[in-house]
This record gives structure tokens, sequence and C-alpha cells, in this order.
């Protein structure tokens, strides 16, 4: 089990079943939908703004534990950033579950990290990945459902 | 080699141990352990036979069918209609011109759609299928309804996942063209009574189409007894190849439909001013078909008929009643899909934990199964799931591996409490 464990490390276990910034958020600046159609995975993500800095995020839908888990790990990582910062943690997060020769840089990831083990399972790439995709989206204000397909 | 290829096979009794060595996949370790194969909805392996008839075709009888005057294309046109005449055994279909090659079910029911469906459908007419139908008896025909201005009716199901056959009924109205339905669900195992719905269809005057694509491996089929109109079927479901398919069609109606595609070997003469069809089937089958496929699925119904039905099927209803039981002792553990009737199917829910994580679970265990919506979206949103898990069995599974199922189950459960 050992090498399941890796890719369900504790702390992806405990925010999908306690999952943080998890509820609508009321009144947001911006909010977009994603859906994963290999598993049905369907979350919305919230934003609110102050200028540049993403000052309150949220998400709501359902998936499986490694998209519920990226999802609230996601927020609690964007909250207080800016909108440049964030794409650069988004970048950084898409190596870390695609590329294993990748130069991570585990000061910046933080708690993210806890996703490396995704990257030896590469159908479950989009359900790490479906968050941050739609957080995008949100940012940009895309009005399209954003689909991993 | 001429149509003497059709001949009886005699059926030998039923022994899972010795079918198991003739599907060479099965010896496999996956992650280190004996792959235990579920996912035979989607696919089934192919036996031995199936294999060496596919490389001897290739490797000794390949040559294009029909008009070759040598002796390789007379061989290989004669291996492509003893197939044929295979699948109409199979089917018990009253003539091989009712057999038709296709690549799948999805192209045999996109056919039906855009030749007999645009035949017959005017605005206002009606299309019924019901609420458990797989994507590829749902998207041809609303587009269909699309193209003809024409409405899809739907047949509701309830709590089991069994056709509320009143309801049914009551949707065959005077717009009714055409009922299309499955014989047996791929996401939920119901077996549908398809006999008594041609029947009900019929005194209105209303052709049928089944979706056999799940039904065949497991049971006899006799189109004949059953009165259908049309019956379809894909071979890599059958322990055949992929990329072959059947479309079944009674000859009067297929001989009252237009081609579905134009090319070679579906016309009689062509000049600029006027091409004449082929004669049935060939009217359907445009351009160089796939013979290895059909001569690999002819194959595998040699292997079936080997085998025979009795035994497969007794050996499945066991299999069946016995994984039912292992997997319900798994804690918050819901089958989805529990018809009275039902085959091969053990589609489930488990409270807590997401079926995408249950199939990387057990997958390190070796066992394969599908997650997610079979293509059958309407089914998982009538039960308010965004997914099942679903395990299905086939000839050459065991009660073992249904034993390993419910370990590897029980192993999802400790990472995923209830």
């Amino acid at each position: 089990m050992s090498d399941l464990r890796d890719l369900y490390q504790e702390v992806i276990l405990d925010h999908n079943k306690h999952p943080h910034n998890f509820g609508e958020l009321n009144d947001a600046d911006r909010h977009a939908d994603g859906f994963n159609p290999l598993c049905g995975d369907k979350l919305v993500v919230y934003v609110n703004f102050d200028g540049e800095i993403i000052t309150d995020v949220s998400f709501v839908g359902s998936g499986c534990a490694i998209s519920k888990a990226s999802a609230s790990l996601m927020t609690d990582a964007v909250k207080g950033k800016t909108v440049t910062e964030a794409r650069g943690l988004f970048e950084d997060f898409l190596s870390l579950v695609t590329d294993d020769k990748a130069q991570l840089n585990h000061a910046t990831l933080g708690k993210l990290a806890v996703f490396e083990g995704v990257r030896d399972y590469p159908t479950r790439v989009k359900c790490a990945s479906l968050a941050w995709h739609t957080l995008r989206a949100a940012v940009e204000d895309c009005h399209e459902v954003v689909t991993t397909e | 080699m001429t149509t003497a290829n059709v001949a009886a096979v005699e059926t030998v009794p039923f022994d899972v141990e010795s079918i198991r060595k003739d599907f060479p996949i099965l010896r496999q370790q996956m992650r280190g352990h004996p792959l235990v194969y579920l996912d035979n909805a989607a696919t089934t392996q192919k036996p031995q036979l199936v294999l060496d008839t596919l490389a001897r075709y290739y490797a000794a009888g390949n040559a294009n069918i029909h008009r070759g005057v040598y002796e390789l294309s007379e061989d290989a046109t004669a291996a492509y209609d003893g197939a044929r005449s295979k699948v109409k055994q199979l089917l018990n279909a009253a003539s091989s011109r009712e057999i038709v090659f296709t690549r799948n079910s999805t192209e045999s029911i996109n056919l039906v759609a855009q030749t007999f469906g645009r035949q017959h459908l005017k605005a206002g007419d009606e299309v019924l299928i019901t609420h458990m139908e797989h994507h590829s008896n749902i998207v041809p025909w609303q587009l269909l309804c699309e193209q003809c201005d024409a409405e899809l009716r739907v047949a509701p199901i309830d709590e089991t996942g069994t056709l509320q056959l009143d309801e049914f009924e009551r949707l065959l109205g005077p717009r009714t063209r055409l009922v299309s339905v499955v014989h047996l669900s791929n996401s939920l195992g119901t077996i549908n009574p398809v006999q008594t719905i041609v029947e009900m269809a019929h005194r209105h005057g209303i052709p049928v189409l089944i979706d056999g694509s799940q039904a065949v491996y497991h049971m006899p089929v006799d189109v004949q007894a059953l009165g259908c109109d049309f019956y379809v079927f894909t071979g890599h479901k059958l322990y055949g190849p992929t990329g072959i398919g059947v479309l079944y069609g009674r000859e009067d109606l297929l001989e009252k439909m237009p081609p579905y595609q134009g090319g070679g070997d579906m016309i009689q003469s062509v000049t600029f001013a006027k091409t004449t069809y082929a004669e049935l089937p060939n009217k359907f089958e445009a351009g160089t078909p796939h013979i290895a496929g059909a001569v690999g699925l002819g194959a595998a119904v040699d292997y079936l008929h080997k085998i025979g039905f009795d035994g497969i099927g007794g050996h499945e209803a066991d299999l069946l009643a016995y994984g039912t039981e292992a997997i319900a002792d798994v804690d918050g553990l819901r089958l989805i899909g529990t018809a009275a009737k039902k085959a091969s199917i053990l589609s489930f829910v488990m409270e807590g934990a997401h079926p995408h994580d249950i199939g990387t679970i057990v997958d390190r265990d070796g066992v394969a199964i599908r997650t997610g919506h079979h293509c059958t979206q309407p089914v998982m949103d009538r039960f308010d799931i965004p997914a099942t898990a679903r395990a299905s069995i086939a000839m050459y599974n065991t009660r073992d591996e249904l034993d390993a199922l419910a370990r590897a189950l029980k192993r999802v459960r400790e990472m995923f409490p209830a």
C-alpha cells in the first residue's frame, strides 16, 4: 500500500474530508465552472479581488479525493496573492504533477507539494489540475465551462 | 474455402479453468498481481482462436474481396462471406442478406437513423427510447430529430433500474415512428423485456431497434423469435476484434432503405448520369470493409458456440450472485441497478469514496474495473450520482477474482472510512 500512500497522502485525505474554503462566495466578483467529463467532476470557483490581489476565493462541487483536495489546497495557496503570483503558482503546480524532471521550488509550492505523487498516475493529472484551470478562467472572466478534455 | 466453414461447432462441457487457458492475456501480472479483468462491458479479451485466425488471415489469406479473379481473392471473399453466415446463425436471421457489417454498434445505429430515420420521420414525429440507453442510442436520434424537427421521447426507469413498462406503452403514440431500446443495460445490468417491447410496439405498427451490444455475449439471441426489425451489436465485446460491428435488419426494410454511404462495392453500375446500387447487404457496405475483422468475428462466434450459451449463462449467473454477495459486506457500498432480471454488471457507489479513487486503488491489486458515467449520463442523473464503479463479468471470470475485488474494496474502505 506504500506506493498508493504517495498519491493519497494524509494531507490530501484530510482536505478531501474537510475541504477549506468550501461554499459559495456571496457577491463574488468573478466565478467560473469547471468540468472533467472523464470522471464527472464538477466545480465552481469564486474569486474576489482588491485590485490585483485575490482577497477571497472559494469553491463548491463534487469530485474525487484528488480534485477536491486540490481545490481546497489551491484556495489556501492563492488567497492574498496577486493574480501574477497565482499564475506563477499554477505553472509550478502543473510542472509538479506532470514533469518528473522539473526543478521544483518547494518554498513557493508549500503544501501543494503533496501532489507530487500524481505524476505517477497520468490519468489523475486532470483531477489535480481542474480547480486550477477553473480558477484561471474565473480570473480571466471566461464564461465558457472549463473542461479538462 | 467455401461456405463449408459455417459447419456447426460441437459444444464442450463448461470448464472455466480450461477456458482461461484459451485467453493468453489472462496469464499476465498487473502491478505484481495476477490480472483480474472485470471491465468486460467495455471490451472483452480475445481467445487464441481469434488471434490465430487474424494472424492466419493476414499471413496467408489476405486479398481484397469481390471481383478478384485469382484464387487468393476468391478465398478472402469466401472467408468474409463465411463470417457473415456465422453471424446470421448467431442471431438466427432468416438470410445473410440481412447481416450488414459496420464498424460497431454506434455506426449501426447511425446507419439506421440516417437512412430509415430520414426516410420515415417528418416534423412532429417521435422516436421513443428509454432512460437507460448508452449515449450511442441517444445521440444519433437527437441528431435525426434535429434534422427532421421531430421529438425524442424517453420512457422512465424506476429505483431498481427497471424500465417502467406501463409508462413505455403510454408513450407509444400515433406519431411514434421508431422505438430503440437496449437489450442489456451497460451501466445497470438490467435485462429489458425486449420481446414484450416488440409486441407492444408492433401492435401500434411501430418498428423496433434493439441495441444488443451487451447481450450477445451473455445469452442466445434469436431475432426471428424476438420479431425485432433491427438488432445491432459490436464485435469487440463478443470476444472478437475491434472495428467490426453488425447491423441486422429485416430484409424488406433494408431493401427499401436508401444507402448510408456511397462508394466502391455498394454499386451495381455507375455512370455520370445514373448509379444503381448493389444488392443487399453490399448496398450498405461502401468501400473495402474490415475483412480481417469480420473473419476474426466469425472465429469468435465459433468459439462462443464451442463453449455454448448454456454453460456461459449458468456460470455468469453464479458469478453475478456470488459477486453481489461478496461486495455486499463492504461498509457503505450501494449497488446501482438491482433489477429483478439482470446480468453481468455490478455497478456501485461507496459512501465517502469517489468511484475514480476506487478505481485507482483496486488497480494496485491488479483489479481492472471501470469508473465514470459509462456513457450513460442520464442514468447517473436519474440516480443523482456523478459516476459509479463498475465490475462486469465474462465467461472466463472466477469466484476467486470476485473475492479479490471484495478484498480490494475493503482496502478502499480503510483509506476512505465511511
